[in-house]
């Protein structure tokens, strides 16, 4: 599964860890996070985010 | 400094950093200041601290106003050592239980700067608290430019404390914009260029937000500098162009030189870019502040890099500063390289690959000169110059 940049703070998401502070599990595909999701570190919105190259 | 009061019940309680010269590498020749707000109601609320080595003096001027211990609640608009320094000792004061309102983002980050356990209230943006005839509101502003930067507005005297943003950094005894013989605008700008830069887009984005919440914002209040109270428009429009980084028709040509060769090419590009009609300041490394080149390349239309080559690199001036540019994200840039050589010439190719990084429209390959430039080589300087020159005028 593919690791996400967040290109306003540079957080990135992992798949495998998830973001359960805001109820997203672990194994959670970058695509299956909810549209509304935000960076939990700086409030980016999840198109503000780029795949990890 | 002695507290100001700057509206009715409302004072600066901050003081200034008079010999500071280095802010964490960037150059600031006017010293600082680390404006503290006490707002005096009902109840008393202290709106950000000092840098530590001054929480005496914060704690003194806020003696001559009311006895700390009568403050009910501290208030965190960023977590930042310059103006949560002072917390340990002035929440000792004030009384260790007292509420410490932060941002979200503020809870997680205070945690990790101090080990002690206060009553935090972490709140979100909207979220308001009444101190009996004023009104603090919350907003929250994220990544401006720390992810617990917050603003607190307080309604009634249509104050906007504003943490870092619109600050500058200026040490002085005149506390408002009105009050000053020169022109704060360019520290600002200084600001802008060097802090805020890289967040341009959500700067956008708040300024928006700000005008559909149409608040009416008297005065504003940052944490360094002058507060803007004669026009606190000017400063929201200046914030607003800066933002959108249109470039203007200017470019800066930035260069280090260790035997006058890439000087002289520096020397001829600009004067190729002033033929087209250009504003342009060649600018050594050595001779000026990293800091204060980024506030030249802020609003510049092309930004001409130019390194010798030592032991097959870069110059280490030109690799810092790439390195602090790159990171400050500047956006619509035409950019170019140059330097002299010996024998081996790598540094333009790797400026070029840097600007690239950066997103910088290629105007050319570079030029690249081995020993010093004859008149030909300088033609093919200036010649590059206009060239940008004309593409700038567009």
């Amino acid at each position: 599964m593919d690791r996400y940049v967040c290109t306003v703070c540079g957080y990135v998401y992992d798949p495998a860890v998830g973001d359960p502070d805001s109820g997203v599990k672990p194994g959670t595909k970058f695509e299956d996070i909810p549209d509304d999701w935000e960076c939990p570190i700086c409030g980016a919105s999840k198109s503000d985010f780029e795949k990890e190259s | 400094m002695q507290p100001v009061e700057i509206a009715k019940g409302i004072y600066d309680v901050g003081v200034n950093d008079w010999n500071i010269r280095d802010f964490h590498g960037y150059s600031i020749p006017l010293g600082t200041s680390y404006n503290s707000f006490l707002v005096v109601d009902e109840k008393v609320a202290l709106i950000d601290t000092v840098k530590k080595e001054f929480a005496d003096q914060l704690i003194d001027n806020i003696s001559r106003i009311i006895d700390p211990k009568k403050i009910d609640v501290v208030i965190s608009n960023h977590t930042e050592m310059d103006h949560s320094g002072g917390l340990a000792r002035v929440m000792h004061r004030v009384g260790e239980s007292k509420p410490l309102y932060c941002s979200k983002m503020g809870l997680k980050n205070l945690g990790m700067h101090f080990r002690q356990k206060w009553n935090y209230h972490g709140v979100a943006s909207g979220e308001t608290l009444s101190l009996g005839q004023k009104t603090l509101t919350f907003l929250e502003t994220r990544m401006l430019h720390w992810p617990d930067s917050m603003f607190t507005y307080l309604q009634e005297d249509g104050i906007l404390f504003s943490s870092d943003a619109f600050g500058q950094h200026y040490a002085g005894l005149e506390k408002f914009d009105d009050m000053l013989d020169m022109d704060i605008m360019p520290h600002a700008k200084k600001y802008f260029a060097n802090i805020l830069l890289l967040y341009s887009h959500l700067i956008v984005k708040l300024l928006e937000q700000v005008t559909e919440m149409n608040l009416d914002i008297r005065m504003i209040c940052p944490d360094h500098g002058v507060l803007w109270r004669k026009d606190p428009g000017r400063i929201i429009d200046a914030y607003k162009t800066w933002s959108l980084q249109e470039p203007v028709r200017k470019a800066v040509v930035v260069y280090d030189t260790m035997w006058h060769s890439t000087e002289q090419m520096a020397d001829a590009i600009a004067a190729g870019l002033k033929d087209a009609g250009i504003a342009v300041r060649p600018m050594h490394l050595r001779k000026w502040h990293r800091s204060d080149i980024m506030t030249e390349v802020l609003d510049a239309g092309a930004v001409i890099v130019g390194s010798p080559t030592m032991n097959n690199g870069l110059f280490p001036t030109v690799s810092d500063f790439l390195t602090y540019m790159k990171g400050l994200k500047p956006k619509n840039k035409i950019g170019a390289a140059f330097g002299s050589y010996g024998w081996s010439g790598e540094a333009v190719k790797m400026i070029t690959q840097e600007l690239e990084a950066m997103k910088f429209n290629i105007m050319d390959a570079g030029i690249r000169i081995q020993y010093v430039p004859d008149a030909p080589g300088l033609e093919t300087c200036e010649a590059l110059g206009k060239q940008i020159g004309m593409a700038l005028a567009g």
